[in-house]
């Protein structure tokens, strides 16, 4: 019976309202007074039912809840047999309930949004080799996988056989399929848009990267910061302080119908409500930009920082160095470049890569020799020539002679911030190639935009030589530079910048950084939703998008605003309230009502405009 | 010992927590200092220990408060 009255609260409502309708036209339509009368007392009798059912089982349980402040209001307008009021107060609390629940949905709409894309079903081998489709719970590590067109991922695995091209988006952020075939991982949560694949389990439900990602973003909506622990303290005795405050003006006035006011003006609802609900809309906007903020305290802290140290490579660069310039001495062009790619085509070094990738597999030459000499490059004999390939030193030592043009280019190029390779053939320096890491595109405006939203100090620390990191900072307009920094070095310029009383995200791929991440106020991954970035930071950027990186730090900043709001509307109408009951002759119970559940509403709402937070147009 | 979490429909007031929170408690054989209500994803997380106390005992208390109960899930700790 308790339950059947709670779970058609809502009807209730509904039934109560075309009795109050009822009741107000019979008795101002057709001045039938005892119609009116019994329809607002049944009216009230129906909405009241739920009301007290919640009261009495919150304090089976030893809780003085809101619904106890309501009953007892309810009860004392019956005592003095006033029927609109208790019938308007129980309708509204019922209604308000109501629309709190839709749109509080919407709030939450954002995070639902995300963790609705987990995969729930598979299609897993049998024994006798079928496929068959079982729910997710069912699959274990090692299972193999059929995955259709346009089905989900189920799992995080290894492709064992097949082709196809997969939708990441939910993963990394970037809507671009990525081909898949054997021996590439693919990750649950993406959807595979064309293709069919057969996968072997590797990690599964909560283990697999989504899987994180959405216990992640599922703590950080309900973790508590200070405010909200302290709200939530005070409203424990709140409430019950509202109830010994209406006893006690009840005794003193003997003022039945103040002491219910002062019941239903004095429920906390929009104070308690308000926080968590610019908390969840905000971490919600983040999610959908792929920015994952990991909880209310790493919202207080990014929004104070001032100072943002980046890690260079992988972090304001592309992490993945080109060919900038191409300089040759000599006629032979070609053949040169066939030497080189022939001998650059056996190294994995980042800048023999860069090589190859800019004059193609053009090498057909056959190596004879090769010897590496360790920081300088590489010596090999090909095709009965000897070829030295590496930087400046190697070059001196081995006594090949530079011109004074050569000289000169190579002095531009260093101070443009590229990293050198010079090529000699039989002692003869033929070729000088310039190779730099971009940097990503538009970063020097979003930092100008983080300068804008207030940080003041952008560092960047990095391994490279001082030269391409003065580059660096020149071109993106940033405050500091420090070069030949090795990750414990980072560390400890962190740790300097803090003593000085600075508060410090550091910025960095979360691979090598990891103690920098750890160690500052905020440490924000730039990771592909790779592990350790998800593991060891406080804000991860997904899909290494650089461009989020003020989004983030200004939705923090309108989140805390939105949280203030709050709590400024939440305290400043019940302050309102209060003081208009002894100030004013206007005030009763059921405007007390519609106020308190009207201001509920409005810091929904509130909080709701932070899912549509935008970073401002530039100026 | 299990730990076992539930999926309420949306919870609205959050002196609904305190509700769940203090109902769930005081079950025996469930851990307190394992309850967790989360009101913005409206789960309840709890330890128990399942020779003294079956999932359906502490569904059942929450549901009499008045909250209907979506699924759970059950893991061996």
């Amino acid at each position: 019976m308790q339950k059947f009255i709670l779970e058609k609260k809502n009807n209730i409502a509904g039934v109560s309202a075309l009795l109050i309708i009822l009741g107000f036209t019979s008795e101002f339509g057709f001045h039938n007074e005892s119609l009116a009368m019994w329809s607002l007392a049944l009216a009230s009798v129906l909405g009241v039912a739920p009301i007290a059912i919640q009261a009495y089982q919150a304090l089976r349980v030893k809780v003085v809840s809101i619904d106890l402040l309501v009953t007892i209001a309810v009860a004392g307008a019956f005592v003095i047999r006033n029927f609109e009021e208790s019938a308007i107060v129980t309708f509204l609390f019922l209604f308000g309930a109501f629309l709190e629940q839709r749109t509080l949905q919407k709030t939450r709409s954002a995070i639902k949004e995300l963790t609705e894309l987990a995969p729930e079903s598979a299609w897993k081998q049998r024994e006798d080799g079928t496929f068959g489709e079982v729910a997710i719970d069912e699959v274990t590590v090692g299972d193999i996988l059929l995955v259709k067109t346009g089905a989900k991922v189920p799992v995080d695995g290894m492709v064992q056989s097949g082709e196809g091209y997969i939708n990441e988006a939910s993963i990394t952020g970037e809507a671009v399929p990525v081909g898949k075939h054997k021996d590439s991982r693919v990750f649950a949560g993406t959807i595979l848009e064309n293709g069919t694949i057969q996968i072997i389990a590797e990690r599964v439900g909560e283990d697999t990267t989504f899987g994180r990602i959405i216990e992640l973003v599922e703590e950080a909506q309900d973790s508590k910061s200070e405010t909200q622990r302290f709200i939530d303290k005070f409203s424990l005795y709140y409430t019950p302080f509202v109830l010994i405050l209406s006893v006690v003006v009840w005794l003193i006035f003997r003022d039945m119908e103040l002491a219910i006011t002062i019941l239903v003006l004095g429920c906390p609802g929009a104070l308690v409500i308000g926080v968590p609900v610019s908390n969840v809309a905000g971490i919600g906007n983040g999610a959908r930009h792929g920015v994952l903020l990991k909880g209310s305290e790493v919202i207080h802290d990014f929004s104070k920082v001032d100072t943002i140290v980046f890690d260079k490579t992988g972090t304001l660069t592309i992490g993945n160095p080109s060919v900038a310039d191409t300089i040759y001495y000599t006629a032979e062009e070609e053949k040169t470049a066939a030497y080189l790619v022939s001998v650059e085509q056996e190294s994995d070094h980042p800048l023999a890569k860069a090589i190859v990738e800019k004059l193609g597999e053009i090498g057909t030459y056959k190596i004879e020799k090769t010897d590496v000499a360790r920081g300088g490059g590489i010596v090999a004999l090909v095709d009965g020539h000897r070829i030295v390939v590496g930087n400046l030193a190697l070059m001196e030592e081995e006594q090949i002679e530079i011109s004074d043009q050569a000289h000169q280019d190579i002095a531009r190029l260093e101070q443009q911030g590229n990293s050198l390779v010079l090529i000699s053939v039989d002692g003869e320096m033929q070729a000088l190639f310039g190779i730099r890491d971009q940097v990503r595109p538009n970063v020097k405006s979003h930092l100008q935009r983080l300068k804008e939203l207030g940080v003041k100090h952008l560092v960047v620390l990095s391994g490279d030589n001082q030269g391409t990191v003065d580059v660096v900072a020149r071109q993106l307009g940033l405050t500091e530079a420090y070069g030949h920094m090795l990750p414990e070095d980072k560390a400890a310029y962190i740790k300097r910048l803090q003593k000085e009383g600075r508060i410090i995200a550091f910025v960095g791929d979360g691979v090598n950084d990891s103690p920098s991440l750890a160690l500052a106020q905020i440490g924000i991954a730039m990771g592909s939703g790779t592990d350790v970035a998800i593991e060891t930071s406080d804000v991860v950027l997904m899909n290494s998008d650089f461009s989020r990186l003020p989004h983030a730090f200004g939705l923090t900043k309108a989140i805390l605003a939105n949280m203030r709001q709050n709590i400024a509307i939440a305290v400043g109408v019940v302050v309102v309230l209060l003081a208009s009951v002894f100030l004013s002759e206007w005030m009763n119970m059921s405007i007390g009502m519609l106020v308190h559940e009207a201001s509920i509403l409005v810091v929904i709402l509130n909080g709701m405009r932070l899912l549509r937070y935008r970073l401002p147009k530039e100026r | 010992m299990q730990k076992a979490t539930i999926q309420l429909e949306t919870l609205t007031c959050p002196s609904c927590l305190l509700k769940i929170e203090n109902a769930t408690k005081n079950l025996q054989g469930v851990q307190k200092e394992s309850v967790q209500v989360l009101f913005n994803s409206s789960k309840v997380t709890l330890n128990f220990d399942e020779e003294i106390i079956n999932l359906e005992k502490i569904e059942q208390a929450i549901a009499t408060l008045g909250y209907v109960v979506k699924k759970s899930q059950v893991k061996a700790l």
